[in-house]
């Protein structure tokens, strides 16, 4: 099973965390990412930077700031293919970011056979 | 209050002495596991409400057991089933065989861990099974040990329970034909319920689950004894707890086997499971457990005595991988070729391991191979390995020390 793993962050937690073992700790992670699992995640600039667009009948909306005011907010994403549910767990406590905030593991959709329902 | 207080002591003593006597005995005949729990539940809710101002009885487990049959007959007159009729008077016929309730209660304990170890239970739901219905452990508890969400964890006992209850698996002891496959399914179980007591070690509430854990394989020992690899696993597990103390330091850092200081090592443990192996090997044939046994006896008596085992423990090893093919054992076998035949040797049997996927996300695997490069001298090979190892591993401990290790090579 794919599962989309989402990093969520507390960015004033992260930002108190020793910075130099914490990226010491994510180039390991990514290694080992890339090594075992076959590709490495992706990064996000910080969510001050988001911005968010909304449809609403003919209007467009276009906002600064993510898409909830949350305190932990996506920072960034990594795939991992794993047998079982507890591999995915193992993977989002590998992940140095569930210290400091929170891993979302989210198994991809697949369409069932026969097509989009 | 002191009545209240003896009360409360004799139901929590039953509890922990005969939870598990008493589901098997209540259960055997129905394979309704669920039903069972619920009629023992009932009965511990009315004996903490009786005992208190009737005293407690003189043989609480026969008092317990009885009140829940009567409950079971309820359920099962409730339920007014078609299929209610026959266990009901497989109940009466039970009681009036074995004498009422006044004589010891037969332990069906065997048959129940059988049951949950069955092949028509998912593998991973074996040890979660073993541990609600023989331990009394909850869903909450059992689902933080295995690192699933509590609401998935109880659902899929309840569906394994109403599995057992549906799909005619005998609640009993397999015939010979069948018992080495089935017993290895019942002590994988147990060894797994071991390492979430080990591998977990940092975080709290983990080790008790060791305990249990070596308390089941002490119980299969003796209601088996003719099963070497019951004893097998009783004196692996006793092996490893045996050294605990003396996997961290104070400030809990990782130690490995050769630093560590064998005056923690716990004596009596040691002595407990030499005995367990000894009397395994007077039984005969060897089995995983029994070899893995032997290994860490070998690793014990090396540390304790100086003497060289790594011969010994490497023929173990290679016996070990064409018993099972497991890639672990080649892996550790490799490992310990390193100290009979040097470095280099023991890359070149760990090489087919590459190509596994298993190994590819297994941290010993990357720790083995970054200190197998450290040795021969293969610097950048062995950087890489063990920053591979470092972001696989998920204890700290373990983190710091790998990260220790890759400081500690030398400079390009």
């Amino acid at each position: 099973m794919r599962y989309m793993m989402l990093i969520h962050h507390d960015e004033a937690a992260l930002a108190a965390a020793p910075q130099q073992q914490l990226w010491q700790d994510y180039a390991a992670f990514n290694e080992a990412l890339t090594k075992a699992n076959g590709e490495s995640g992706i990064r996000l600039e910080p969510s001050s930077k988001a911005t968010t667009v909304r449809m609403r009948m003919d209007n467009t909306e276009v906002l600064d700031g993510p898409h909830i005011d949350a305190k932990e907010q996506l920072a960034g994403y990594f795939f991992v293919d794993a047998e079982t549910p507890e591999d995915a767990v193992a993977w989002a406590k590998r992940c140095p970011s569930s210290r400091y905030g929170s891993i979302e593991i989210r198994p991809v959709y697949i369409p069932p056979a026969g097509g989009w329902k | 209050m002191r009545e209240a207080d003896e009360a409360r002591h004799a139901a929590e003593r039953v509890a922990r002495d005969s939870y598990g006597r008493l589901v098997a005995y209540l259960s055997a005949r129905t394979r309704d596991l669920a039903g069972a729990e619920d009629a023992l539940g009932e009965a511990f809710a009315t004996a903490l409400r009786i005992w208190p101002i009737e005293g407690v009885p003189q043989n609480p487990d026969a008092w317990l057991l009885t009140v829940a049959r009567r409950r079971q007959t309820d359920q099962l007159r409730r339920r007014g089933t078609q299929r209610a009729g026959e266990p009901t008077l497989m109940l009466l016929a039970d009681e009036t065989a074995e004498g009422g309730d006044d004589g010891d209660i037969p332990d069906r304990r065997l048959g129940l861990m059988f049951a949950c170890a069955h092949p028509a239970i998912e593998r991973g739901l074996r040890a979660p099974l073993i541990l609600q219905t023989l331990l009394g452990f909850n869903a909450i508890d059992i689902a933080a040990a295995f690192l699933i969400p509590p609401a998935t964890m109880g659902q899929r006992l309840v569906r394994a329970k109403t599995r057992l209850r549906d799909a005619g698996i005998p609640f009993a002891i397999p015939p010979r034909a069948e018992m080495a496959e089935r017993l290895e399914a019942v002590l994988d179980a147990v060894y797994a319920i071991y390492g979430k007591g080990w591998s977990e070690w940092e975080e709290d509430g983990k080790e008790s689950m060791a305990g249990e854990a070596i308390w089941l394989g002490q119980l299969l020992a003796r209601l088996l004894p003719d099963a070497p690899e019951a004893l097998g696993l009783v004196a692996l597990m006793g092996f490893a707890e045996a050294r605990r103390p003396a996997r961290r330091t104070a400030d809990g850092a990782y130690v490995p086997l050769e630093a560590q200081d064998v005056a923690l090592w716990n004596d009596s443990l040691i002595r407990q499971a030499n005995d367990a192996l000894r009397q395994a090997n007077g039984v005969g044939l060897s089995g995983r457990y029994q070899l893995e046994a032997a290994i860490q006896s070998a690793h014990v008596h090396r540390r304790l005595t100086g003497n060289d085992t790594w011969p010994a423990i490497t023929a173990l090893y290679a016996h070990l991988v064409r018993l099972t093919g497991s890639p672990v054992a080649q892996l550790n076998h490799a490992a310990a070729l390193a100290h009979t035949e040097g470095a280099e040797a023991a890359l070149a049997a760990i090489a087919p391991l590459s190509d596994d996927r298993r190994m590819q996300s297994y941290q010993p695997y990357w720790a083995t191979l970054g200190h197998l490069h450290a040795e021969a001298g293969h610097r950048a090979e062995a950087h890489e390995a063990l920053t591979v190892a470092m972001g696989l591993a998920t204890d700290p401990a373990v983190r710091a020390y790998l990260q220790q290790k890759r400081r500690a090579l030398p400079a390009d």
